[in-house]
């Protein structure tokens, strides 16, 4: 099975607008997940930029889906679902 | 931190927006545009009724973010009016938080209340458990008479099913003196006479219904203006952004400001003041207590006690005085613990100074995690704004600025460890033990957080003169946590007071006085 890579934009916007707290998964999802998801703060992922600006920061990529307004509970149930559906 | 979830979401992005249009050609008209930009036609109405409250209500939150009183707008003046007013003002006001009174209106008043859990049973403990008869059975069910209820709980206590309950104001509740209050038309208001700035009525709001009102737009100007606009950051700044407070001081130039200081280099300046302060007063409580015994002994350990002992000089502990929130407390509710406060400055009030010595023609922003910062701004006159983190972050926002992009800058003087801690809680009462030769000395207590609880408990301790278990410094913070707690910080704080340990851990231990 294919680790499930969790990427938490870390620009500016993101933090700014709620971000901050996602900093909270670094500590939750190894110990939740151990090995099965990555975590990663990852410099502006752009996404800001796109459509509706910071109107929908914070932005978390799980794999390829784009979660808006990310928070804590909403990035660990995209998680959730993955890891069922695998 | 601020808990208000969405509301804080709707706050930020509103002063992004006032941010960007200021910054455009034409501020007025962008201003105006703002709650039609956020709330466009056609768009699902995400909270309200409609979009046309919607945007009522963004107008309310813009006005406040234009540093005016929602309370007195009568909605007839455009917010191109308000943009022009905001850019026209030349003074601040002393009354630093209005209510968007609209908002109130979702918020059931103060009550104890029997909901449809009630099983009208036979014990009826609720009845006989209020003492002020104000509970009665009507169609065998408990209801209760609000005009007689005196709110003691004592039937929520009572009733077995818990079905009765409290019903709260977040914002009365949280705050600690009774500033704030839904009165009978159903609108919270603040009574400016009691309120201690203290910000928990921001962060406890679920409506994001108080507001501070922002000082950005007169910030804006002062850059745009050409003049020196020197930031001063709070030690609770680090774990508030993305980056080193080095990147953070290159992002903030970028911004426009000309410099940026570290105010945990006034934080070291008000330590050890502070521990100077300390080991003078309690070395006369020594000296003044060997006397007595020695007196008292040699009058053979009869008689009445020493007229000395009434001397108001002579105190077993002292608090310190670097929190805002606490001053006007103090100020406001409890004068009779004046004689015990530290007479040390704060880390804004050293900083300030350093700057305006430096700088004489400079305009001083404090960067703060608290509303509280804008009284004691106010009342400085070498701090001419305050702009708080959210807002700087705003700012970041609007003007693009990657912080992890940014190179480092160092900062004019390196700050100690124990500067740089002062932001959570415990931080300042180790940073002035930390500063004294005989750190022994030092018998520390922490008040974490004024509610009613604790400011109780401060009275007590000013009353008797003397503080719990032997101890003489008692630090105090009016939020929980400490700065890092603060109504507009960003990050939790306990990942906030992590990121300050990693940058306070490489850091020198200051030096002792």
């Amino acid at each position: 099975m294919e680790k499930i890579n969790v990427k938490v934009c870390m620009g500016t916007t993101c933090f700014v607008m709620g971000g901050a707290n996602l900093q909270e998964l670094n500590d939750i999802i190894p110990r939740k997940y151990g090995d099965k998801v990555e975590v990663n703060a990852s410099p502006c992922l752009n996404l800001c930029s796109i459509n509706w600006e910071y109107s929908k920061a914070p932005y978390v990529k799980v794999d390829d889906e784009i979660i808006t307004e990310a928070t804590v509970e909403k990035v660990l149930e995209t998680i959730e679902n993955k890891l069922g559906n695998n | 931190m601020n808990n208000a979830g969405q509301a804080i979401h709707l706050k930020k992005e509103i002063l992004v927006r006032i941010i960007k249009a200021f910054l455009s050609d034409n501020f007025e008209e962008q201003a105006r545009l703002i709650p039609y930009a956020m709330r466009p036609k056609g768009m699902e109405v995400p909270y309200r009724c409609c979009v046309y409250k919607e945007r009522a209500i963004i107008k309310d939150r813009t006005i406040a973010g234009l540093g005016f009183p929602i309370e007195e707008d009568d909605e007839t003046v455009s917010l191109a009016t308000y943009a022009k007013k905001a850019t026209e003002r030349k003074e601040i006001s002393d009354k630093n938080l209005t209510v968007l009174q609209a908002a109130c209106q979702g918020c059931k008043t103060n009550r104890i209340y029997v909901t449809d859990l009630c099983q009208g049973c036979i014990a009826r403990p609720c009845l006989s458990s209020c003492k002020f008869g104000a509970v009665s059975i009507i169609n065998g069910r408990s209801v209760i008479d609000d005009s007689k209820c005196k709110k003691c709980q004592m039937c929520v206590q009572a009733c077995p099913y818990n079905a009765i309950v409290k019903i709260t104001v977040p914002c009365e509740d949280a705050c600690p003196v009774g500033a704030i209050k839904k009165d009978e038309t159903g609108f919270a208001s603040i009574d400016f006479e009691k309120c201690i700035s203290c910000g928990k009525c921001i962060s406890a709001c679920p409506f994001g219904a108080v507001h501070e009102r922002s000082q950005i737009i007169d910030i804006l100007k002062a850059i745009k203006s050409g003049k020196k606009v020197i930031a001063m950051v709070a030690p609770s700044i680090a774990g508030q952004f993305p980056g080193s407070i080095y990147q953070l001081k290159t992002a903030i130039k970028k911004a426009g400001f000309y410099d940026v200081y570290e105010v945990a280099q006034g934080a070291d300046i008000t330590a050890q003041t502070e521990a100077k302060e300390f080991s003078e007063r309690m070395h006369l409580a020594n000296e003044k207590a060997t006397e007595w015994l020695n007196e008292w002994v040699n009058e053979g350990g009869y008689g009445e006690k020493p007229e000395t002992q009434e001397d108001d000089n002579v105190q077993h502990f002292m608090t310190t005085s670097c929190c805002a929130g606490y001053n006007q407390l103090i100020k406001k509710h409890m004068p009779e613990i004046k004689p015990f406060v530290s007479d040390t400055k704060t880390p804004m009030y050293y900083t300030a100074e350093i700057v305006k010595q430096a700088y004489p023609d400079s305009v001083t922003v404090f960067v703060s995690p608290c509303v509280a910062k804008r009284a004691e701004g106010y009342e400085n006159p070498n701090v001419d704004y305050i702009m708080n983190f959210e807002e700087l972050g705003a700012l970041f926002v609007a003007k693009k600025i990657e912080i992890l992009e940014c190179e480092e800058t160092p900062y004019v003087k390196e700050s100690s460890k124990q500067g740089r801690n002062f932001g959570f809680s415990g931080g300042v009462a180790e940073s002035v033990k930390a500063s004294l030769k005989n750190e022994n000395s030092v018998k520390p207590c922490i008040i974490n957080g004024l509610n009613k609880e604790s400011i109780r408990q401060l009275r007590k301790y000013a009353k008797s003169g003397e503080c719990d278990s032997g101890c003489n410094l008692i630090e105090v913070m009016c939020c929980e946590g400490g700065c890092i707690g603060g109504n507009a910080t960003m990050n939790n704080p306990k990942t906030a007071k992590k990121l300050i340990n990693e940058l306070s851990e490489k850091s020198q231990d200051i030096e002792k006085v």
